[in-house]
Protein backbone atom coordinates (compact mmCIF):
# COMPACT_ATOMS: atom_id res chain seq x y z
CA UNK A 1 0.00 0.00 0.00
CA UNK A 2 1.05 3.19 -0.60
CA UNK A 3 2.38 5.53 1.86
CA UNK A 4 -0.70 7.50 3.11
CA UNK A 5 -0.84 10.95 2.49
CA UNK A 6 -3.23 12.29 6.01
CA UNK A 7 -2.96 15.97 5.67
CA UNK A 8 -4.56 15.45 1.97
CA UNK A 9 -6.83 12.78 2.83
CA UNK A 10 -8.09 15.62 5.74
CA UNK A 11 -8.17 18.50 3.48
CA UNK A 12 -10.44 16.11 0.70
CA UNK A 13 -12.69 14.95 3.71
CA UNK A 14 -12.79 18.71 5.11
CA UNK A 15 -13.62 19.81 1.81
CA UNK A 16 -16.35 17.02 1.20
CA UNK A 17 -18.24 17.32 3.97
CA UNK A 18 -18.18 21.59 3.12
CA UNK A 19 -19.10 21.16 -0.40
CA UNK A 20 -22.27 19.13 1.07
CA UNK A 21 -22.87 20.74 4.78
CA UNK A 22 -26.12 22.30 3.24
CA UNK A 23 -27.37 19.32 1.69
CA UNK A 24 -26.49 16.47 4.70
CA UNK A 25 -28.58 18.84 7.19
CA UNK A 26 -31.66 19.02 4.03
CA UNK A 27 -31.51 15.48 4.96
CA UNK A 28 -31.47 16.05 8.62
CA UNK A 29 -34.37 18.47 8.00
CA UNK A 30 -36.62 16.22 7.10
CA UNK A 31 -36.59 13.36 9.70
CA UNK A 32 -34.09 14.70 12.31
CA UNK A 33 -33.19 17.77 14.52
CA UNK A 34 -31.34 19.23 11.14
CA UNK A 35 -28.19 20.26 12.39
CA UNK A 36 -26.28 17.40 10.97
CA UNK A 37 -24.36 19.28 8.45
CA UNK A 38 -23.43 22.34 10.21
CA UNK A 39 -22.07 19.92 12.79
CA UNK A 40 -20.10 17.62 10.74
CA UNK A 41 -18.60 20.99 9.01
CA UNK A 42 -17.76 22.25 12.16
CA UNK A 43 -15.75 18.71 13.45
CA UNK A 44 -13.85 18.51 9.80
CA UNK A 45 -13.15 22.28 9.74
CA UNK A 46 -11.51 22.00 13.11
CA UNK A 47 -9.47 18.32 11.91
CA UNK A 48 -8.56 20.66 9.25
CA UNK A 49 -7.11 23.04 11.11
CA UNK A 50 -4.75 20.67 13.02
CA UNK A 51 -4.19 18.47 10.40
CA UNK A 52 -0.47 19.32 10.24
CA UNK A 53 -0.18 17.81 13.74
CA UNK A 54 -2.53 14.77 12.90
CA UNK A 55 -0.53 13.85 9.90
CA UNK A 56 3.07 14.17 12.01
CA UNK A 57 2.05 11.31 13.97
CA UNK A 58 2.03 7.85 13.09
CA UNK A 59 -1.43 6.47 11.81
CA UNK A 60 -3.10 4.86 14.78
CA UNK A 61 -2.53 7.37 16.88
CA UNK A 62 -3.43 9.95 14.21
CA UNK A 63 -6.71 8.11 14.35
CA UNK A 64 -7.45 8.43 17.86
CA UNK A 65 -6.31 11.82 17.75
CA UNK A 66 -8.83 12.98 14.66
CA UNK A 67 -11.70 10.40 16.57
CA UNK A 68 -11.17 12.63 20.06
CA UNK A 69 -11.31 15.85 17.91
CA UNK A 70 -14.44 14.78 16.50
CA UNK A 71 -16.17 13.80 19.61
CA UNK A 72 -15.48 17.34 21.50
CA UNK A 73 -16.34 19.47 18.31
CA UNK A 74 -19.26 18.48 16.44
CA UNK A 75 -21.74 18.84 19.27
CA UNK A 76 -24.73 16.39 18.53
CA UNK A 77 -25.02 12.25 18.66
CA UNK A 78 -22.92 12.42 15.51
CA UNK A 79 -19.85 13.19 17.34
CA UNK A 80 -19.62 10.22 19.88
CA UNK A 81 -20.57 7.79 16.89
CA UNK A 82 -18.38 9.17 14.52
CA UNK A 83 -15.52 9.85 16.92
CA UNK A 84 -15.90 6.10 17.87
CA UNK A 85 -15.30 4.52 14.48
CA UNK A 86 -12.26 6.71 13.86
CA UNK A 87 -11.02 6.23 17.73
CA UNK A 88 -11.91 2.65 17.53
CA UNK A 89 -9.76 2.18 13.79
CA UNK A 90 -6.62 3.97 15.47
CA UNK A 91 -6.66 1.17 18.08
CA UNK A 92 -7.00 -1.63 15.59
CA UNK A 93 -4.74 -0.64 12.50
CA UNK A 94 -1.08 -0.63 11.89
CA UNK A 95 1.14 1.89 11.42
CA UNK A 96 1.25 1.12 7.41
CA UNK A 97 -1.99 -1.23 6.80
CA UNK A 98 -2.23 -3.69 4.36
CA UNK A 99 -5.96 -4.61 2.67
CA UNK A 100 -6.23 -7.34 5.43
CA UNK A 101 -5.32 -5.38 8.46
CA UNK A 102 -7.58 -2.02 7.51
CA UNK A 103 -10.62 -4.76 6.74
CA UNK A 104 -9.90 -6.29 10.31
CA UNK A 105 -9.50 -2.53 11.72
CA UNK A 106 -12.24 -1.46 10.08
CA UNK A 107 -14.61 -4.48 11.12
CA UNK A 108 -14.23 -3.81 15.04
CA UNK A 109 -14.86 0.26 14.47
CA UNK A 110 -18.37 -0.83 13.01
CA UNK A 111 -18.86 -2.85 16.09
CA UNK A 112 -17.55 0.11 18.23
CA UNK A 113 -19.55 2.35 16.89
CA UNK A 114 -22.66 0.03 16.89
CA UNK A 115 -22.01 -0.46 20.24
CA UNK A 116 -21.85 2.88 21.45
CA UNK A 117 -25.54 3.90 19.11
CA UNK A 118 -27.01 0.75 20.77
CA UNK A 119 -28.10 0.21 17.18
CA UNK A 120 -27.53 -2.62 14.62
CA UNK A 121 -27.76 -3.08 10.82
CA UNK A 122 -31.26 -2.18 9.06
CA UNK A 123 -32.10 0.75 11.68
CA UNK A 124 -31.34 3.52 9.05
CA UNK A 125 -28.39 4.38 10.59
CA UNK A 126 -24.42 4.97 9.16
CA UNK A 127 -24.02 0.90 9.81
CA UNK A 128 -26.35 0.54 6.63
CA UNK A 129 -23.46 1.83 5.33
CA UNK A 130 -20.04 0.82 6.68
CA UNK A 131 -21.09 -2.93 6.97
CA UNK A 132 -21.76 -3.09 3.10
CA UNK A 133 -18.59 -1.23 2.75
CA UNK A 134 -16.87 -3.72 4.98
CA UNK A 135 -17.88 -6.15 3.23
CA UNK A 136 -16.32 -5.17 0.14
CA UNK A 137 -13.67 -4.54 1.75
CA UNK A 138 -13.43 -8.20 2.66
CA UNK A 139 -14.75 -9.37 -1.23
CA UNK A 140 -11.20 -7.26 -2.47
CA UNK A 141 -13.49 -5.01 -3.93
CA UNK A 142 -11.23 -2.11 -5.48
CA UNK A 143 -11.65 1.69 -4.42
CA UNK A 144 -14.27 2.78 -7.07
CA UNK A 145 -16.81 0.16 -6.60
CA UNK A 146 -16.40 0.60 -2.73
CA UNK A 147 -17.20 4.38 -3.65
CA UNK A 148 -20.38 3.04 -5.53
CA UNK A 149 -21.31 0.34 -2.92
CA UNK A 150 -21.79 3.18 -0.26
CA UNK A 151 -23.61 5.53 -2.62
CA UNK A 152 -25.97 2.41 -3.05
CA UNK A 153 -26.15 1.36 0.13
CA UNK A 154 -26.83 5.28 1.74
CA UNK A 155 -29.76 5.30 -0.85
CA UNK A 156 -30.83 2.45 0.24
CA UNK A 157 -31.79 3.86 3.65
CA UNK A 158 -34.55 5.61 1.85
CA UNK A 159 -37.40 2.81 2.05
CA UNK A 160 -35.92 2.19 5.74
CA UNK A 161 -37.97 2.89 8.96
CA UNK A 162 -35.70 4.90 11.74
CA UNK A 163 -35.76 2.57 14.46
CA UNK A 164 -32.55 4.60 15.93
CA UNK A 165 -32.08 8.46 16.58
CA UNK A 166 -34.31 11.07 16.44
CA UNK A 167 -35.74 10.35 13.24
CA UNK A 168 -37.25 6.82 15.09
CA UNK A 169 -39.94 9.59 16.69
CA UNK A 170 -41.37 9.85 13.31
CA UNK A 171 -41.94 5.99 12.87
CA UNK A 172 -43.52 5.27 9.51
CA UNK A 173 -43.06 8.86 8.56
CA UNK A 174 -39.31 8.21 8.37
CA UNK A 175 -39.87 6.03 5.40
CA UNK A 176 -38.78 7.62 2.06
CA UNK A 177 -35.81 9.92 3.42
CA UNK A 178 -32.19 9.15 3.33
CA UNK A 179 -30.09 8.92 6.54
CA UNK A 180 -28.10 11.66 6.84
CA UNK A 181 -25.42 10.08 8.95
CA UNK A 182 -25.39 7.10 5.92
CA UNK A 183 -25.29 9.69 3.67
CA UNK A 184 -22.40 11.39 5.21
CA UNK A 185 -20.91 7.89 5.73
CA UNK A 186 -20.99 8.00 2.09
CA UNK A 187 -19.37 10.85 1.62
CA UNK A 188 -16.47 9.64 2.87
CA UNK A 189 -15.71 6.58 1.93
CA UNK A 190 -15.95 8.04 -0.86
CA UNK A 191 -13.23 10.79 -0.35
CA UNK A 192 -10.80 8.14 1.34
CA UNK A 193 -11.30 5.90 -1.57
CA UNK A 194 -10.45 8.48 -4.54
CA UNK A 195 -7.97 10.00 -2.32
CA UNK A 196 -6.09 6.48 -1.40
CA UNK A 197 -6.92 4.89 -4.55
CA UNK A 198 -7.17 1.59 -5.40
CA UNK A 199 -3.56 0.87 -3.53
CA UNK A 200 -5.68 0.91 -0.50
CA UNK B 1 -20.11 16.47 50.33
CA UNK B 2 -20.44 12.84 50.95
CA UNK B 3 -24.05 12.40 49.44
CA UNK B 4 -24.18 11.29 45.01
CA UNK B 5 -23.38 14.03 43.05
CA UNK B 6 -26.79 14.93 39.71
CA UNK B 7 -25.98 16.28 36.83
CA UNK B 8 -28.66 17.64 34.06
CA UNK B 9 -28.02 17.43 30.75
CA UNK B 10 -30.21 18.52 28.43
CA UNK B 11 -30.00 19.60 24.27
CA UNK B 12 -31.23 22.86 25.37
CA UNK B 13 -29.83 25.18 28.49
CA UNK B 14 -32.87 26.84 29.27
CA UNK B 15 -34.37 23.21 29.89
CA UNK B 16 -30.97 21.67 32.21
CA UNK B 17 -31.25 25.17 33.95
CA UNK B 18 -34.68 25.19 34.91
CA UNK B 19 -34.17 21.53 36.03
CA UNK B 20 -31.43 22.64 38.17
CA UNK B 21 -33.28 25.20 39.27
CA UNK B 22 -36.21 23.02 40.32
CA UNK B 23 -33.88 19.84 42.04
CA UNK B 24 -32.15 23.12 44.41
CA UNK B 25 -36.05 24.12 45.38
CA UNK B 26 -36.27 20.58 46.62
CA UNK B 27 -32.88 19.86 47.66
CA UNK B 28 -31.21 23.14 48.59
CA UNK B 29 -27.03 23.02 48.78
CA UNK B 30 -27.63 19.02 50.22
CA UNK B 31 -26.62 17.50 47.02
CA UNK B 32 -24.07 18.55 44.55
CA UNK B 33 -25.23 19.45 41.17
CA UNK B 34 -24.14 20.79 38.29
CA UNK B 35 -26.38 21.20 34.49
CA UNK B 36 -24.96 22.04 30.99
CA UNK B 37 -27.05 22.47 27.54
CA UNK B 38 -26.12 23.65 24.45
CA UNK B 39 -23.48 22.61 21.79
CA UNK B 40 -21.63 25.23 22.47
CA UNK B 41 -21.54 27.22 19.92
CA UNK B 42 -24.86 28.48 20.90
CA UNK B 43 -27.23 26.24 19.14
CA UNK B 44 -29.38 23.17 20.47
CA UNK B 45 -27.40 20.15 21.10
CA UNK B 46 -25.05 18.76 23.57
CA UNK B 47 -21.19 18.63 24.55
CA UNK B 48 -18.60 16.23 25.88
CA UNK B 49 -16.27 19.05 26.93
CA UNK B 50 -18.83 20.22 28.46
CA UNK B 51 -20.75 17.11 30.35
CA UNK B 52 -16.99 16.13 31.68
CA UNK B 53 -16.83 19.64 32.92
CA UNK B 54 -20.20 19.16 34.67
CA UNK B 55 -19.21 15.68 36.08
CA UNK B 56 -16.21 17.76 37.90
CA UNK B 57 -18.12 20.35 39.45
CA UNK B 58 -20.87 18.03 40.84
CA UNK B 59 -17.61 15.26 41.88
CA UNK B 60 -18.90 13.22 44.97
CA UNK B 61 -16.97 10.14 46.19
CA UNK B 62 -20.30 8.49 46.47
CA UNK B 63 -20.59 9.08 42.88
CA UNK B 64 -22.53 11.46 40.23
CA UNK B 65 -25.79 10.23 38.86
CA UNK B 66 -26.51 11.82 34.94
CA UNK B 67 -30.09 12.45 33.68
CA UNK B 68 -30.56 13.36 29.90
CA UNK B 69 -33.11 14.67 27.70
CA UNK B 70 -32.76 12.90 24.14
CA UNK B 71 -30.19 10.32 22.79
CA UNK B 72 -27.57 12.41 22.16
CA UNK B 73 -27.46 13.41 25.36
CA UNK B 74 -27.09 9.78 26.27
CA UNK B 75 -24.25 9.40 23.61
CA UNK B 76 -22.35 12.04 24.89
CA UNK B 77 -22.78 11.30 28.61
CA UNK B 78 -21.43 7.55 27.63
CA UNK B 79 -18.91 9.31 25.82
CA UNK B 80 -17.99 11.15 28.70
CA UNK B 81 -18.14 9.13 31.21
CA UNK B 82 -15.47 6.88 29.03
CA UNK B 83 -13.16 10.11 28.50
CA UNK B 84 -13.34 10.66 32.11
CA UNK B 85 -11.94 6.90 32.52
CA UNK B 86 -11.60 4.93 35.54
CA UNK B 87 -11.25 4.99 38.84
CA UNK B 88 -13.64 7.15 38.74
CA UNK B 89 -15.75 6.50 35.65
CA UNK B 90 -17.25 3.32 37.68
CA UNK B 91 -19.09 5.71 39.93
CA UNK B 92 -20.67 7.59 37.01
CA UNK B 93 -24.26 6.17 35.82
CA UNK B 94 -25.81 7.90 32.91
CA UNK B 95 -29.92 7.20 34.14
CA UNK B 96 -32.96 5.90 32.29
CA UNK B 97 -35.27 8.27 33.16
CA UNK B 98 -37.60 11.15 32.17
CA UNK B 99 -34.92 14.35 33.28
CA UNK B 100 -37.04 16.46 35.34
CA UNK B 101 -38.75 14.42 37.08
CA UNK B 102 -35.79 11.77 37.23
CA UNK B 103 -33.20 14.70 38.40
CA UNK B 104 -35.58 15.99 41.25
CA UNK B 105 -36.62 12.30 42.90
CA UNK B 106 -32.75 11.25 42.24
CA UNK B 107 -31.44 14.30 44.07
CA UNK B 108 -34.40 13.98 46.62
CA UNK B 109 -33.32 10.23 47.12
CA UNK B 110 -29.28 11.86 46.95
CA UNK B 111 -29.89 14.23 49.91
CA UNK B 112 -31.08 11.83 52.43
CA UNK B 113 -27.47 9.94 52.31
CA UNK B 114 -28.65 7.38 49.97
CA UNK B 115 -25.94 5.40 47.63
CA UNK B 116 -25.18 5.92 44.03
CA UNK B 117 -27.23 2.41 43.36
CA UNK B 118 -30.16 3.85 45.31
CA UNK B 119 -30.33 7.21 43.47
CA UNK B 120 -30.20 5.71 40.14
CA UNK B 121 -32.85 2.84 41.22
CA UNK B 122 -35.12 5.56 42.02
CA UNK B 123 -35.32 7.49 38.37
CA UNK B 124 -35.35 4.24 36.86
CA UNK B 125 -38.83 3.51 38.69
CA UNK B 126 -39.55 6.30 36.50
CA UNK B 127 -39.24 4.85 33.71
CA UNK B 128 -41.61 1.87 31.82
CA UNK B 129 -39.29 -0.86 30.66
Amino acid sequence: MAALNLSRLIAAAADTIAAHAEALTALDQAIGDGDHGLNMKRGFEAVRSEAEAFAAKPLPEALKAIGTKLVMTVGGASGPLFGTLFMALGKEISAAPDRANLTLAFGKAIEAVAARGKSQVGQKTMLDVLQPVHDALLRGKTGAEIADIADAAAEATVPMKALRGRASFLGDRSIGHMDAGARSTALLVRTVAETVGESA
Amino acid sequence: MSNVGIVIVSHSPLVAEGTADMVRQMVGDEVPLAWCGGNGHGGLGTNVEAIMSAIDRAWSEAGVAILVDLGGAETNSEMAVEMIGEPRAQKIIVCNAPIVEGAVMAATEASGGASLKEVVATAHELSPS
